[in-house]
């Protein structure tokens, strides 16, 4: 298939930036669509001119280091996936595709496509892990017993990879399914409970900090989420903060 | 913005609960506005009680308009906020792919629910406070004249059909507002369990009905009078 590309291009942090125009002819269907960018850097290369620069790792959805909004919509137009999963057959012969940047004033420009998302990861030391003493005669954590339901609902909330497609896709550029996921994971196991009002507290003043919006219940994060996290999730941490800071 | 509300979570709990607050009021305003469709004499001495009673006054009637303000400021506040939280725009932005238009234009909605306010202001609240606090006519009686005039005062604001049709649209508005709003405000407060389900229909049945009782009662005495 034949598509024209339009992609953000921008030099460094300070450069403006503008969308460039990219041809791409022959592409296979079966090809994912981090595979289709790899063949028009190889054509770039080829030319002598600089590759796009995008983020990438695992290429198989669990990384959550690719990115790319595209035609739109974070991931792409599919549902429930990253976009190293996303596959050419999506779109048909001819289409225009446009490519840009994770967009939020929390997730600067580095290069290209590529976004810091180190922002997540400040959220994240904030309060997003337990303390625990791995000194060797650490517990065994099956002593502990949790009830299936919440060890379930736990486990959904950890699959969040931290990719921020929901940051991408809101409208107002909140991170609060991400920090929610984080926050429920742990509000919802005993080990969890003993740190959840600080946990919270902190990681919803350094998320505030970082300069994300106002979360005004849209659902957009939910529908984007390649990892189907769901709203309940900030509804639950609302609950944790307002125990935290009223109770 | 300090202490409390310097946080983005209690900022969505306070626009929840002012909301919540709104939700009752509408309620109570549509059952009044109601009953001038059965009995003008009904409906007079309700507004005359409302108008009147102490209770509601000045101490329910201070919270009302502090419980508006303050969801309209933090409104246009938290969107100018999200707004800046994105300084570079998409090119290419599908917002309707993954989140209904009441969701995204909520200060939309909200922006002509305002300006219907301000309008409804001139027309009732304004003129009434004038006369009893103002002029110091408490009878809610006009001058020569027998029995309450609210009812009057009613039929003749809704004679005329630019103010009709512009209380249609504001209420259509009010609806749409509504339809993401009252769910939303339960979310905002964290309730989100197995009765969301329910919370979600009745929400939807309660944008519907409450701004169509107010369009009817409009319309009823725009047609009647
Ligand atoms: S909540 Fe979903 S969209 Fe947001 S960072 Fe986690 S996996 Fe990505
Ligand atoms: S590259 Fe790892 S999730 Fe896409």
């Amino acid at each position: 298939m034949n598509l024209t590309l339009k992609i953000w291009r921008q030099k460094g942090p300070q450069d403006k930036g503008q969308m460039v125009e990219y041809k791409v002819t022959d592409i296979s269907e079966h090809m994912s669509f981090l595979e289709m960018m790899d063949v028009l850097n190889e054509s770039l290369v080829a030319k002598d001119e600089v590759p796009i620069a995008f983020d990438h790792d695992c290429r198989e959805g669990i990384c959550g280091m690719c990115s790319l909004h595209i035609n739109g919509e974070p991931h792409g137009p599919d549902r429930g996936i990253t976009t190293c999963q996303l596959h050419m057959r999506t779109f048909k012969d001819g289409d225009t595709i446009y490519i840009e940047p994770w967009r939020a004033k929390a997730f600067p420009v580095i290069k290209d496509l590529i976004v810091d998302r180190m922002a997540f990861e400040r959220i994240q030391q904030a309060g997003g892990y337990i303390s625990v003493n791995t000194s060797g005669n650490t517990q065994d954590a099956n002593a502990t017993p949790i009830s299936k339901i919440d060890a379930d609902l736990s486990m959904d909330a950890a699959a969040c990879i931290g990719c921020g497609a929901c940051v991408a896709s809101c409208k107002n550029s909140s991170a609060m399914l991400f920090v929610a996921a984080k926050v429920s994971q742990y509000a919802l196991l005993p080990q969890g409970r003993v740190e959840a009002a600080d946990r919270v507290r902190n990681m919803v003043a350094q998320m505030d900090l970082e300069g994300f919006g106002n979360c005004t219940n849209t659902g957009a994060c939910e529908v984007e989420c390649p990892k189907g996290i769901s709203l309940e999730n900030i509804a639950r941490m609302n609950r944790e903060y307002l125990k935290a800071t009223i109770i | 913005m300090s202490g409390f509300l310097s946080s983005s979570i209690a900022r969505k709990v306070a626009m929840a609960l002012s909301a919540l607050f709104l939700i009752i009021f509408l309620i109570i305003h549509l059952a009044v506005n109601l009953t001038s469709v059965f009995s003008a004499d009904v409906f007079n001495e309700a507004s005359h009680f409302m108008g009147t009673n102490p209770l509601i006054q000045f101490a329910m009637q201070p919270v009302l308009i502090f419980g508006v303000v303050f969801h309209f400021v933090m409104g246009f506040v938290l969107e100018l906020k999200n707004k800046s939280a994105r300084n570079v725009k998409y090119a290419n932005y599908n917002g309707a792919a993954n989140a209904s238009w009441m969701s995204r234009n909520m200060v939309v909605s909200g922006a002509v629910i305002l300006a219907f306010i301000v309008l409804h202001f001139i027309d009732f609240w304004i003129p009434e406070i004038n006369t009893k606090y103002i002029l110091g006519d408490m009878s809610g009686v006009l001058p020569g004249e027998e029995g309450y005039r609210y009812f009057e005062e009613l039929q003749h604001k809704f004679a005329n059909p630019a103010r009709v049709g512009a209380y249609v649209i504001a209420f259509i508005l009010l609806g749409l507002h509504l339809a993401h709003g009252f769910q939303s405000a339960f979310q905002s407060i964290g309730f989100n369990n197995k009765y969301t389900k329910c919370v979600k229909s009745f929400g939807t049945w309660y944008s519907i009905l409450i701004p169509f009782g107010f369009i009817f009662v409009a319309l009823y005495h725009y047609f009647n009078h």
